[in-house]
């Protein structure tokens, strides 16, 4: 059997000062994009107004996060009660993934200080797809806390207010499930204004449905991907069984994504374009070999009983559901007129140090609170 | 603004009936191609434009401008495309015989696709002008505008850490003086022809149908004023850009070459815009699915909740 309990060990550890030293970088180019603005710092330009920031860090970096999400779907709508020791640890991930997609936009937006007016009612444009999203994940972050807190409760045995949230958390799960599905589909829509400047292999009405289900994929690779190396690091055998009744599932919504993709691409008559040995096309085929390798990955690893198939499958999914994401806002993107834009060393080392922080903060918390499913310790029964 | 302050609250009020029960207020799409009642516009002639670029400079004059400098000098104004200094601006393109001259700005779109993107309502679609305003004061910087725009025309200052989207407004400011677009009131010959869209529609339609060699009267700076010149008319590419890309344009363009050579987008007639709120007033009507599907996870994770 096993409980959630602290990992333990040494936080301040080798690898621990390298990622410090990636976020000291990342800092010294935020003082520059928030002295001398945007332009100066990033490749972002009339053309691409959006870049690494938005398309990598909120777009696909909350969908990274979306494994406390993908997880409660499994536990809470589809009653298995014998996933929840993998929530816990998605929640974290989830946490760090979204609360830092936050920063991201904040450091993006060019008038920062005036972010608070998403909030002002009569600023309101109810049309917006982009205002549902900022709402949305802001509600979700605020969500991930309190779904959180009762990990923070239990280590620092806050027992009266744990029994009280405890009453009520179901309202949270709840709108912990809700959110995302309306937010995850959401950043899909906002990319069907780019209309004839994104790629027919990426624009189809069908974008929210596919980035709601890439967002799922991606919630479960993660977890599967995680969980399978911290459970062969620490032998959570049972861990790894759990994960393994997971990847059972997997395949099969990557099939329905598969097929609802070329679908779409048929739709707009644009399945020729894939072919067309341009950046577009070559992008697309990668993405979609990528893909396909997972899926043949996850059913080697069902016959086999392999488990280091999964490990593979969980990655190829991740990068290929990823990439789908990413090309849908940037490398399917053309806005014509010869603009072109590739990211800055300054730009992709303030993406870095956003996924540093996202690193260090899990490897702190997992090991000082009771977050991992951990073996039972001998005679702790 | 007193309108989207009511929808908004509607929505947030989410599963009430009642409100499901009255009729839904208009959604871009839903209003189709009608024009705004008063809606203001500009009619560009390629085929009488001179190139002068007279109304580049009472462009900068009456927006208060900077000067663009490319290159190495820093003496001549000289932009090479729109920009967050250059709101307006004429190029010319090389088509063998005769160049061809065009004048990129901000079109105003019917259903324009920023005034949807925009989360904070700093660009809006007037009511009554159809003329698609900015407002600083509101504008967060997110730059979906700029990607939401089909002909790229939206610009950010990205040298100010304190930046701003710049954008055409038809002189908005001007209006309330008498004058109109600044473009307009400079243009020589009448090829930049500001007015009621109906109107420079039905002037469009005018010279489109106009025999090439002959000479035809063609009102100056505004339609309405009466004033005009003689012109000998040429062949017209048969097409009055604008008219239906996208839902069509305020901003409308004649033009004896091709639109796609003078860097205008092939775009499809129905708009993007139209698109999006389609999907969006089904998932989001007045939040009742949400409502519904928020009462069905309530249901299961109290059920299902104890695992813990």
């Amino acid at each position: 059997m096993s409980e959630a309990r602290p990992l333990g060990g040494r936080v301040f550890t080798i690898p621990f000062a390298f990622g410090v030293l990636v976020i000291l970088i990342a800092l010294f180019y935020l003082f520059k994009r928030f002295t001398l603005g945007l332009g100066p710092v990033t490749g972002m330009n009339d053309g691409y107004p959006w870049g690494l920031w938005i398309a990598y860090d909120v777009n696909v970096g909350t969908a990274f996060a979306c494994g406390g999400y993908a997880m409660a779907i499994l536990i809470y709508v589809f009653n298995k009660g014998e996933f929840s020791p993998l929530l816990k640890p998605a929640i974290l991930t989830s946490m760090f993934g979204y609360i830092l997609g936050g920063v991201s936009v904040f450091i993006d937006i060019g008038r920062y200080w005036q972010m608070h007016n998403v909030f002002l009612p009569w600023h309101a444009n109810i049309h917006s797809a982009l205002l549902e999203v900022a709402l949305c994940i802001a509600a979700y972050c605020l969500i991930l806390l309190i779904e959180f807190s009762p990990v923070v409760l239990q280590h620092f045995h806050i027992k009266d207010l744990q029994k009280k949230l405890n009453r009520v958390l179901f309202i949270f799960v709840a709108l912990g499930i809700l959110l995302p599905t309306m937010h995850q589909s959401s950043l899909g829509s906002l990319m069907i204004l780019a209309g004839s400047k994104l790629s027919p292999l990426w624009w189809t009405n069908l974008l929210p449905l596919l980035f709601l289900i890439a967002a799922l994929l991606l919630g479960y690779a993660v977890v599967i991907f995680e969980t399978s190396l911290s459970g062969i690091a620490y032998q959570n055998f049972e861990e790894i069984r759990l994960i393994k009744k997971l990847s059972n599932l997997v395949p099969w919504i990557l099939i329905v994504f598969l097929i609802l993709r070329f679908f779409s691409v048929a739709l707009q008559g644009a399945l020729g374009a894939m072919f067309a040995g341009d950046l577009a096309g070559n992008i697309f085929l990668l993405e979609n070999i990528l893909l396909i390798a997972a899926l043949v990955f996850f059913f080697q690893a069902k016959n086999r009983d392999k488990h280091s198939r999964l490990i593979w499958a969980a990655f190829c999914l991740i990068l290929g559901a990823g990439l789908y994401r990413f090309n849908a806002y940037i490398t399917g993107y053309d806005p014509g007129n010869g603009w072109h834009y590739f990211p800055t060393f300054g730009e992709a080392m303030v993406t870095l140090g956003i996924v540093a922080i996202e690193v260090l903060g899990y490897l702190w918390i997992v090991k000082r609170f009771p977050v991992l499913a951990l073996p039972r310790k001998k005679g702790a029964e | 603004m007193s309108i989207q302050r009511r929808d908004f609250l509607k929505a947030a009020l989410g599963g009430s009936l009642a409100a499901a029960a009255s009729a839904r207020p208009g959604l871009a799409a839903s209003q189709g191609r009608d024009l705004p009642p008063e809606a203001l516009g500009i009619l560009y002639d390629s085929n009488l434009c001179i190139g002068c670029q007279a109304c580049m400079t009472a462009c900068k004059q009456a927006n208060d401008m900077p000067v663009e400098f490319s290159g190495q000098q820093t003496t001549w104004d000289n932009p090479l495309d729109l920009s967050a200094k250059t709101l307006n601006i004429i190029k010319m393109y090389d088509g063998g015989d005769t160049p061809a001259f065009v004048k990129r700005q901000c079109l105003h779109c019917l259903e324009p696709g920023c005034v949807s993107a925009c989360p904070v309502s700093a660009l809006e679609k007037d009511p009554k002008t159809g003329i698609v305003t900015y407002d600083k004061k509101a504008c967060i910087g997110c730059r979906y505008c700029q990607v939401a725009c089909p002909y790229n025309v939206p610009k950010f200052e990205w040298d100010n850490p304190f930046p701003q989207i710049r954008k055409c407004e038809l002189c908005n400011h001007l209006l309330a003086e008498e004058r109109y677009a600044a473009c307009c009131e400079a243009c020589p010959t009448g090829a930049s022809l500001f007015g009621p869209v109906k109107e420079l529609r039905q002037e469009a339609e005018r010279r489109l149908n106009m025999e090439p060699g002959q000479y035809h009267e063609f009102p100056v700076n505004h339609i309405s004023t009466g004033k005009t010149q003689t012109h000998k008319a040429e062949a017209y590419v048969p097409k009055i850009y604008g008219a239906d890309e996208l839902g069509g344009t305020q901003v409308m363009l004649l033009s004896g070459v091709d639109f796609n050579k003078l860097g205008l987008p092939e775009v499809r007639d129905k708009s993007y815009v139209s698109d999006l709120e389609g999907l969006s007033s089904k998932l989001y009507s007045y939040m009742l699915l949400p409502a519904a599907v928020f009462g069905g996870l309530l249901y299961v994770a109290k059920r299902h909740g104890d695992h813990e």
